[in-house]
């Protein structure tokens, strides 16, 4: 008895050493990766949050509070709240628009489906500053969408779609957008349609239905989606710089500043982290969200 | 048996083409109030797009389905009085079993008391009680399929329809739920009409089987009368196993090319001289030289505990004519045998038209 169930679980000792030792291979230059360029990074920031700044920029001892304190000034969180506000609507847009177009890209047969999400990516193809510029063009006093606002006759002077809130959103919109419709599309493209059709078959008109069956079951890619442009939308200093014209400060230029112009380092550092906090607020959302819909067992 | 009653079901010269494809090529046919209706064909016969039809997921060409005098086709597929069983269960995977069960109820607008005791009620007819939270991810394949049946059941359906309701699942759970679906058709009294392309679970399941091939009803009978009385060479096919020779008609069976005359009998008037006869393998009896229609040698034998399967080959004919016996058989391989059938138990058919 002893040596045949001796050798199985030492051969399968062997075996679960070798599988270990093939996943360390697998995951090791990620791990590297992960590790070096966004752990330690991220223990510095939580680690400069808490010293005194340097006078030259830097940091140096001893450990203080204070620049947590200094967030807390109605100036700074004013920042945050309008970033928040701005970052939300661009999220909230970018769902009421990117919904109907990953819907339908879902829904197209499938050799049009490749070209649709071509096109969805195809702005990614040049480069963002010039995408940016652009909206300048297109939505200064002098820029076509003025021109051919003057040219109905409602208005007699150029109305200012530039250099405010307004165009901040529409410029993070326009950037984040694609990152918006992927994530629905995939889980859309992977919906079991037969669903719909059972609950039409048990009562359910189609509007019930799609707010039964199929957007519950696409929220978990909407929240991946909602993260992908909220978070990126929080920390973008250059559309409210460029299209915001300076006066729109988000909590990107913030630390943007606190970094290079002010030297506070810890100050940014604290700035950085409570975007960290929000970032690990909507992925614990997300998860949650996720194993309601999926059931206990599988989660995305 | 149930009480089978009036028709219920009318369909009259449906057809439904998708581009050049003919799907469904003027189905007509007559379900009954109460029966247990197989529509039973290979793949791209039509037998889905019927299904679809009826439960309104598909629009007809032309022709016209009623319902107890209701025009079907008026309605859209989410006021039809119809509930369909799918073949993948197409169960809600973000609601527990009972929210699934529950939810035609809820779409109905009935009172939450009457929804929880009439849910309560189905889970345990399929017996289900213990897993009413369970989410359908976490069940068994059989243990869906009850779930599948519950919720189309208990909106208490004038006409239930089963998509390949037993492809799904392994050989063993799948003779317990033929089982099972005869006993909760008995049970709901409610008309049901299974998809299927396995002609043992219709003939084991149905009262009344349509056979569909391309498009196109073969014949619509009971599973003894399709067994015995074939229309057509494709229903003699399909259903059961046969042997068939093709010859020209003669006044005592027909003449085979290099066999000579075989007797049987022909059910149907025929339309050409060409014809074909079909013996069921267990209507072969091996017999006395004297009383031989045919001679052969053993070339196979197949026991299968109950019955065996001899395998004789019979010069002229090009395929081995299969012969199946009660238990074992005496005969063994490479023997010469003799064998016979009654003029009764072999239909000559006519061309298919």
């Amino acid at each position: 008895m002893t040596s045949p169930a001796g050798t199985t679980s030492r051969g399968r000792g062997a075996h679960k050493r070798r599988a270990l030792g093939s996943r360390a291979l697998f995951l090791g230059p990620g791990l590297f990766y992960v590790t070096a360029f966004m752990a330690i990074p991220i223990a510095l920031i939580v680690s400069y949050a808490f010293l005194t700044r340097g006078r030259f920029g830097g940091v140096r001892l001893p450990l203080t509070l204070e620049s947590f304190t200094r967030a807390l000034d109605p100036v700074y969180l004013q920042v945050l709240g309008n970033s928040l506000l701005i970052a939300t609507t661009t999220t909230v847009l970018a769902l009421l628009i990117g919904y109907p177009v990953a819907y339908a890209i879902a829904r197209m047969p499938s050799r049009w489906r490749t070209i649709a999400l071509v096109l969805v990516v195809l702005p990614f193809w040049s480069n963002f500053l010039i995408r940016t510029y652009a909206w300048i063009v297109l939505l200064n006093s002098e820029g076509p969408l003025n021109k051919a606002l003057l040219a109905t006759g409602l208005r007699d002077e150029p109305i200012g779609l530039l250099y405010n809130r307004g165009a901040v959103i529409v410029g993070l919109l326009y950037a984040y957008l694609p990152l918006m419709i992927l994530p629905l599309y995939a889980s859309l493209e992977r919906m079991d349609w037969s669903l719909l059709e059972a609950a039409t078959n048990l009562g359910a008109s189609r509007i019930r239905a799609f707010f039964d069956v199929t957007f519950p079951l696409s929220l978990p890619g909407a929240m991946i989606g909602a993260i992908f442009v909220f978070v990126p939308s929080l920390g973008n200093f250059i559309v409210p710089e460029l299209l915001g014209g300076g006066k729109t400060v988000m909590v990107g230029n913030l630390i943007r500043d606190q970094f290079l112009k002010a030297r506070d380092w810890p100050f940014g550092a604290v700035l950085a982290l409570t975007m960290v906090t929000f970032l690990i607020l909507l992925f614990a959302l997300q998860a949650a969200v996720s194993r309601r819909i999926n059931g206990p067992r599988a989660h995305a | 048996m149930n009480a089978v009653h009036a028709p219920l079901v009318r369909i009259e010269g449906v057809s439904r083409s998708f581009g050049d494809v003919v799907a469904l090529d003027s189905v007509s046919m007559e379900i009954r109030e109460n029966e247990f209706f197989a529509l039973l064909g290979p793949s791209g016969c039509g037998k889905t797009t019927l299904l679809r039809v009826l439960a309104g997921f598909s629009e007809p060409d032309s022709g016209s389905v009623t319902l107890g005098g209701l025009d079907l086709l008026a309605l859209p597929p989410n006021k039809r009085p119809i509930n369909l069983m799918f073949q993948s269960y197409a169960l809600f995977p973000h609601m527990s079993v009972e929210k699934n069960v529950a939810y035609g109820l809820e779409r109905e607008g009935l009172p939450k008391d009457e929804v929880r005791d009439r849910v309560a009620a189905v889970l345990t007819t399929v017996g289900l009680t213990d897993k009413a939270r369970t989410r359908p991810t976490q069940l068994s394949g059989g243990q869906r399929q009850r779930v599948a049946l519950a919720r189309a059941i208990v909106k208490r359906p004038k006409l239930l329809l089963l998509d390949e309701p037993l492809s799904a699942l392994d050989r063993k759970v799948r003779s317990e739920m033929q089982l099972e679906l005869k006993r909760l058709q008995h049970e709901v009294g409610i008309t049901f009409v299974v998809v299927t392309h396995d002609q043992e679970e219709a003939m084991s399941m149905a009262d009344r089987i349509a056979v569909m091939s391309a498009g196109r009803v073969q014949q619509i009978d009971t599973p003894v009368d399709l067994y015995q009385r074939p229309r057509t060479m494709f229903v003699a096919d399909f259903i059961g196993s046969s042997n068939t020779f093709a010859g020209n008609r003669v006044d005592a069976g027909i003449d085979v090319d290099g066999v000579g005359i075989l007797p049987g009998h022909a059910p149907w008037p025929l339309a050409t001289s060409l014809a074909t006869l079909v013996v069921r393998p267990e209507d072969i009896e091996i017999c006395e030289p004297a009383a031989a229609l045919l001679a052969g040698v053993v070339i196979d034998i197949q026991f299968y505990g109950g019955s065996s399967t001899i395998a004789v080959h019979v010069d002229g004919h090009a395929t081995p004519i299969i012969v199946t016996c009660q238990g074992t058989t005496a005969v063994e391989r490479g023997a010469q045998v003799h064998l016979a059938w009654s003029p009764e138990k072999a239909v000559i058919l006519g061309e298919e038209a």
